[in-house]
């Protein structure tokens, strides 16, 4: 980043926080604000940082005054991993607990389980984790990315920078991993790349046995073309894949692995000595040098009492769609779920990694795509970093999605044909 | 690019000289932010300045110690130390720049003529690495050089592998690759198959160049071998549903199309006719006939050529493709048994503890994948204590059979011994543990996976060639599954425990009247494989992740290893063990591209398998039988 | 009929009247009425795990599959309408009306564009009918339950052993259903069961419908499970659980007694699944793990084997406790030096409980009531 634009910047957040302490205590009827994230069962360790984030960035608005001058009150509840409990206890915040907004849901599953619920009451919802589009739906925000907002500049990446011509796709068998392989399928063969040169490999959650996928990937190389791993493998499983990579003696000048699902939060179960020169691709990296950043991970480190939990892309989503909410309601002067839904687009709220995010009519976001290197200590080193790519619900890189466009604004339709210029449905299609 | 670059470079005129730093600070933009598709004119500059210190520069830069202080000079890090690119020490804070892998390619590409003459052995492996890595033609003046000046193996087997691309002399580059005989190294098929590389066309006369060979029609089939003459502009596209759908749109009329009503159009074959209908009255234009279609495929050849133009060389290549494949064939069928071997140890070892509890007590325990999971975490609290993975490894092994070992005498005194005439019971109560033991260690540990370290000796692979290695880790399961098998056998057939293991089996009332306390017998043998599951434990965790749900990845496939091989024979469970191993390897090996089916098929055959051995591959007879 | 079935059936439609009253005035939320209905389904499968279990003896860890299954098959039914319903509304707007195999792309557009393909596989070829569909809740898991049966029990596959075999069986088929290659969306499963195509009612109402309907089927699936064992067939099945071989050297066929009830009680849990899954919304195959039938033996247990109020007290009981506990409002227990927090200690304490009545209380909660 230039100096220019770290003075800009900076002054632009002192001048934020001169504002925010002009405010005065909030009072009145507490703003009901629903966490759906789980708490318990193979998901916590992830979701449990996105209820903890929301939790700080409450407490960080009633500090700074509320919204509309009244208190926010976060409703927590435990989804407990099990998909069908997200679209019950969605349910309850929104005809029990009477929230306003909900922040939650980490999993596609749970997402399209919550679905139903919150077009049939009409609540809205930010989903803050990277996912794999071809949906739109007008009661919820994805304030993650979308496959053109990190799998396909991260292909292009590997193609331009690191002269990658054969791709091994390999991925945790369920719908975020089939869905990105397959748009990622179609674009690597718009860009030339033979069927032949696509090897694509799916494996269950938790899977550790991976000498012979290892040992297929390396013999890739076999007919002299550079061979690059794009991985969508999720979670544990990656300890794995990585440990043999690391046996095989692989670095990452001959096969660079370029990683979707792992951050920081993943790295930290692993000796990373190995893994050094590996890439990653996010939104968002802790190690981003910027005055914001900074700010935003001293505040984490105060909030939870511990100076060595990490932040993550998902985090700065939540931060995001959480900031764009309040701004949104103090523009509507309610928290009427349609009033809040049209302020909403054309919002501006500035990235941990610098430059603005907008809200699109489309119910996404624009973002700067980043690509990092795994380093020694567990951290990224941000080789690159794009200008803000604008999300797309609906991929231009599958023949069926390429016609479809999501326009909440202007043409109130999530699935809209552009050739035949009708609107194929107004719900989504869970 | 790095053609024009690296001949600018051994061409290299002194006239040109330019302060290294006065080239960077030209080009500062890419320099600052560099990309691979631009960064080239910027090294050639660097590398063509004449700076004596422009290879040090370029070394620094791809290290990632050049660096930029705030004022803009570029300066390289040395640890804390900054010095100028002269190498005079300055004072001062400097950013660090960071080209990505690709760009410190292309640098060390440019470096591998001043590194091939060096003295360093290091920098010159460094420079084989780079070669290896992006071999170009402009390498090979610089590797003749160096070979001229000193013999050196890995050299010359470079020198011949890029001969045999880049060398424009024929001749040169068939003695290059007859050079190698039956070599059937990654590196050396990595040269020959590019050469093969081939493009498909579609021609009217007969297709030129060189020639792979010429395709049937029916190979490719009509639509596909079409498909190419269209793309070849060779003949015109045919009509697709979605244009002849957009004529009707277009020629709708009074709710008609060509005299049809509209509504009626709710069948293609109605649309179909609709369409004819309009090319009938010369609305449209006519779509291509069968006729014409095949009288367009009978005059074209469709054929791959060779991007390589010289047949001699594709020839050449082919014959010592076709020469190593057989090869490379077995090596790679070896490298899938070793693959399976190595999964049929891991299940064998994460059994061996069930072969004692299940196999010979008949205990069903399902918190047999929780005893393996303490194990796995035993090692990693005592590698937070012990920080020398080799001696904390020392330290885990014993330390997990004694806690795993006091958790199963705990578990068979306080639950399994008032449960040994209801089997059925025992299934559950134990099942009820297992979940108790899984929520604690969540509890305890978090549901985040821990890491736990191989020492730096077991962390490598043991390499036979470019197709056949198994990681070291592997190797050490390995070994350690027939230390244990040994150990049982040793146990059950030669002391006193495993003769009064099998005499309370078969008969546990004429065995206390012979002195044996059946109590403590059961108590023991039931903490013995508890011990060997922990251990297992241990082992396991090296290789994959440690998290509370470890066991549950191993406790269906344990049972099954058992049952399958047969219930009280420890041979059967080795056959157990090696026929799911290799089983799942080959269904994988059959379908490469989805490992969860493997899975799926194995349990599935494992069901029809016990249909006809219901008593498993090893059944006993008589009396060992029990039942 | 027995004094305990006729007191079940009356405490049942007691308790049906008080949920419908109660919710026609609105005193309890739709969610609360769902959960109830589905809790009605659970029951229904435990009823029919202590018919094959706490009756004939045959331990099964594999009939949560049968259970997912039959939702599975209504399931499929429900997306095919509700999608087809769509995508003919949103085709209306063409210039052309639409043929068939349009409606059919457009379909399978929507179904399968999550998992990259528009194609409809083969098993979904009855999904457009309503009673083709019904039929196939009945078939598939009876087909499927009587085929694993007839191989295991011919093949005197029993006891532990059995076990295995079915908990291998629910696992091989949850892993092939993850698959997208599976055809019915893998790890995605299908999704919004709730809306029931062609109804424009709210779900205010709908859940209620499920819920009267839920309590209809337990009825009747008790009402049956009771004249089953009532009759000399479950004094055959009993004898059968106590001594096998002994019943076989009478002449009985005991392969055939334990195929039928195996088969039955498969049968009775997808009933039991197809009326849970529209209410739950949601389905995949996480839902068949082996986790969920042992689960389902866990709450025969505590209720009481051998009893079939037992396995409704147990089922009911432990399911809404489960809920009760992890969904974060039961109080946490302040030790001082830690603090006992439910999400996190809930399934220790259900282990405990378990590992207990097994070893000091065979007969469960129900036996309490003797």
């Amino acid at each position: 980043m230039t100096m220019f634009r770290k003075v800009v910047i900076g002054a632009g957040l002192a001048l934020s926080m001169g504002a925010a302490q002009a405010q005065t205590a909030p009072e009145g009827e507490p703003i009901k604000i629903g966490v759906l994230h789980s708490l318990s069962g193979t998901m916590a360790i992830s979701e449990t940082t996105l209820k903890d984030t929301v939790l700080m960035l409450v407490d960080r608005q009633n500090k700074a005054g509320g919204v509309l001058g009244r208190p926010l009150e976060a409703v927590v509840v435990d989804p407990a991993s099990d998909w069908p409990l997200f679209a019950e206890k969605a349910r309850e915040l929104l005809t029990v607990s009477d929230v306003d907004v909900i922040f939650g849901a980490w999993t596609s599953v749970s997402r399209k389980s919550v679905l139903p619920v919150l077009e049939e009451l009409n609540g809205l919802m930010f989903y803050p984790v990277q996912y794999e589009g071809e949906e739109s739906s007008k009661n919820v925000f994805y304030t993650g990315a979308a496959p053109n907002q990190q799998a396909i500049p991260a292909v292009d990446y590997m193609m331009e920078e690191l002269g990658v011509e054969k791709f091994a796709l390999l991925g945790t068998d369920y719908v975020y991993p089939r869905t990105t392989n397959n748009i990622l399928a179609s674009y690597l063969g718009d860009k030339g790349v033979a069927e032949g040169d696509i090897f694509v490999n799916y494996t269950p959650f938790g899977q550790s046995d991976w000498s012979k996928i290892v040992a297929d990937v390396v013999a890739l190389g076999a007919d002299g073309k550079q061979v690059g791993v794009i991985s969508t493998i999720n979670g544990d499983a990656n300890i794995g894949f990585y440990k043999e990579l690391a046996a095989a003696g692989v670095s990452a000048e001959d096969l660079p692995v370029i990683a979707f699902s792992v951050g920081e939060e993943e790295l930290s179960g692993l000796d990373t000595a190995h893994l050094v020169g590996h890439l990653a691709a996010w939104n968002y990296f802790e190690s981003a040098d910027t005055p914001e950043n900074t700010a935003f991970i001293e505040e984490w480190h105060a909030f939870t009492g511990d100076a060595n939990r990490v932040t993550n892309d998902p985090m700065e989503a939540t931060m995001i769609g959480f900031t764009m909410w309040t701004q949104a309601v103090e523009k509507a002067g309610t928290t009427d779920v349609d009033a809040v839904r049209e302020a909403m687009y054309g919002q501006e709220v500035p990235n941990l990694t610098g430059g603005t995010a907008t809200m699109l009519p489309n119910h996404h976001l624009t973002k700067p795509v980043l690509i990092g290197e795994i380093r020694a200590d567990g951290q990224f080193d941000i080789i690159s970093q794009t200008e803000p790519v604008p999300g797309d619900a609906w991929t231009d890189f599958l023949p069926d999605s390429a016609v479809l466009e999501s326009d909440w604004a202007e043409l109130d339709c999530g699935m809209y044909n552009i050739q035949t210029k009708t609107c194929i449905q107004q719900k989504s299609n869970y | 690019m790095m053609r024009f670059l690296l001949l600018a470079l051994v061409l290299a005129l002194p006239a040109h000289a330019q302060d290294a730093a006065a080239v960077l600070d030209t080009y500062r933009d890419q320099v600052e932010r560099p990309s691979r598709t631009t960064i080239a004119p910027v090294i050639e500059a660097l590398a063509t300045s004449g700076d004596p210190a422009a290879a040090t520069v370029l070394a620094a830069w791809a290290d990632r110690r050049l660096a930029v202080m705030d004022d803009g000079t570029f300066v390289i890090m040395d640890g804390d130390a900054l010095s100028d690119l002269a190498g005079q020490p300055v004072e001062g804070e400097a950013q660090p720049l960071r080209p990505n892998a690709g760009v410190r390619g292309l640098i060390a590409s440019a470096l591998v003529p001043f590194q091939l003459t060096d003295p360093d052995p290091a920098a010159r492996g460094a420079a084989r690495d780079a070669i290896a890595r992006n071999p170009a033609p402009e390498h090979l003046p610089a590797i003749r050089g160096a070979l001229a000046r000193a013999a050196d193996p890995s050299l010359s087997r470079l020198e011949r592998l890029l001969t045999l691309r880049f060398d424009p002399d024929p001749a040169a580059r068939v003695a290059a690759i007859e050079s190698f005989g039956a070599d059937q190294s990654m590196d050396l098929r990595a040269a020959l198959n590019p050469l093969l590389a081939t493009t498909r066309v579609a021609t009217l006369g007969p297709p030129e160049g060189n020639v792979a060979r010429e395709i049937p029609v029916s190979e490719l089939g009509r639509e596909g071998a079409y498909d190419l003459l269209v793309s070849a502009g060779l003949a015109p596209a045919r009509l697709t549903r979605d244009a002849a759908q957009a004529a009707l749109v277009a020629n709708i009329a009074d709710g008609q199309v060509a005299g049809i009503a509209v509504a009626s159009l709710n069948t293609q074959a109605a649309r179909d006719d609709a369409y004819s209908a309009l090319e009938a009255a010369g609305t449209v234009p006519p779509a291509a006939t069968e006729d014409e279609v095949d009288a367009a495929l009978d005059s074209a050849t469709f054929a791959d050529v060779y991007a390589e133009p010289n047949a001699d060389v594709t020839d050449a290549a082919r014959a010592a493709l076709n020469g190593i494949a057989t090869r490379v064939g077995a090596m790679q069928a070896a490298d899938l048994a070793l693959d399976a071997l190595s999964l049929a140890s891991i299940y064998f070892l994460a059994a061996i503890g069930l072969a004692i509890t299940f196999g010979v007590m008949r205990v069903i325990n399902m918190a047999h994948g929780e005893f393996i999971m303490m194990g796995a975490y035993t090692g990693y609290a005592v590698q937070q204590v012990v920080p020398d993975y080799t001696l904390s490894l020392v330290v885990a092994l014993p330390l997990a059979f004694l806690v795993t070992f006091a958790a199963g005498v705990a578990l068979e005194r306080l639950v399994i011994r008032h449960l040994y005439k209801r089997p059925l019971e025992t299934l559950l109560a134990t099942f009820g543990v297992s979940i108790m033991l899984q929520q604690l260690a969540k509890n305890i540990f978090g549901t985040q996976a821990r890491p736990l370290t191989a020492p730096d000796w077991l962390s490598g692979s043991l390499v036979i060639n470019d197709l056949v290695q198994v990681s070291m880790i592997r190797v050490a399961i390995f070994v350690l599954a027939l230390l244990f098998l040994g150990l049982y056998l040793f146990i059950m057939r030669r002391t006193r425990l495993g003769l009064e293991v099998r005499a309370v089996q078969q008969n546990p009332t004429m065995a206390a009247s012979m002195g044996i306390s059946p109590g403590r017998i059961n108590m023991l043998a039931f903490g013995l494989g508890s011990g060997i599951a922990g251990i297992a434990g241990v082992a396991i965790g090296l290789f994959a992740q440690v998290t509370s749900e470890l066991g549950q990845q191993y406790i269906v496939q344990s049972f099954m290893t058992v049952v399958v091989g047969g219930v009280g024979s420890i041979f059967g469970t080795l056959a157990g063990a090696a026929l799911i191993g290799f089983l799942q390897k080959g269904i994988e090996w059959l379908n490469p591209s989805n490992t969860l089916a493997a899975q799926t098929y194995m349990i599935l055959f494992i069901i029809i398998f016990i249909q006809f051995r219901p008593r498993g591959i090893i059944a006993l007879k008589g009396r060992a039988a029990g039942d | 009929m027995r004094r305990s079935t006729v007191i079940f059936i009356a405490a049942l439609a007691v308790f049906v009247a008080v949920i419908t009253v109660m919710a026609g005035a609105g005193m309890i939320s739709t969610s609360f009425v769902k959960t109830l209905g589905m809790t009605l389904c659970l029951c229904l499968a435990a009823v029919a795990m202590d018919l094959v279990w706490g009756y004939a003896g045959i331990l099964s860890l594999g009939h949560m599959a049968f259970f997912a299954l039959g939702g599975y098959m209504i399931g499929m039914w429900l997306m095919y309408a509700r999608t087809e319903a769509i995508v003919i509304e949103a085709l209306s707007g063409q210039p052309l009306p639409a043929t068939p195999e349009e409606i059919r792309q457009g379909i399978g557009n929507q179904i399968f564009g999550v998992i990259g393909t528009s194609d409809i596989p083969w098993v979904w070829g009855f999904a457009h009918s309503l009673p083709l569909q019904l039929l196939l809740v009945v078939l598939v898991p009876g087909v499927l339950a009587g085929l694993f049966a007839w191989l295991a029990f011919r093949s005197r596959v029993t006891g532990v052993y059995l076990s295995i075999l079915t908990q291998a069986g629910t696992l091989a088929l949850a892993l092939h259903l993850f698959q997208n290659d599976s055809g019915l969306r893998g790890n995605n499963g299908l999704s919004g069961l709730q809306n029931l195509p062609g109804v424009s009612a709210s779900q205010d109402a709908t859940s209620l419908w499920l819920f009267w309907a839920s309590a209809l089927a337990l009825a009747a699936g008790y009402l049956l499970a009771a004249w089953v064992v009532g009759g000399k067939f479950g004094s055959v099945i009993r004898a059968i659980r106590d001594d096998e071989q002994r019943v076989r050297f009478l002449g009985y066929p005991v392969e055939g007694f334990k195929l039928f009830v195996f088969t039955l009680t498969a049968v009775i849990a997808a009933i039991a699944g197809a009326l849970y899954y529209p209410q739950a919304g949601i389905i995949n195959p996480a839902e068949m793990m082996p986790i969920a039938s042992i689960y389902l033996a866990v709450w025969v247990a505590i209720g009481g084997r051998g009893r079939l109020y037992g396995a409704v007290i147990g089922a009911a009981v432990v399911s809404l406790l489960s809920s009760w506990f992890t969904g974060g409002r039961a109080p946490s227990i302040p030790l001082g030096f830690y603090t006992i927090d439910w999400v996190d200690w809930w399934q220790v304490l259900l282990g405990l409980v378990f590992v207990l009545v097994t070893l000091l209380a065979p007969r469960g909660i129900g036996g309490l009531f003797k």
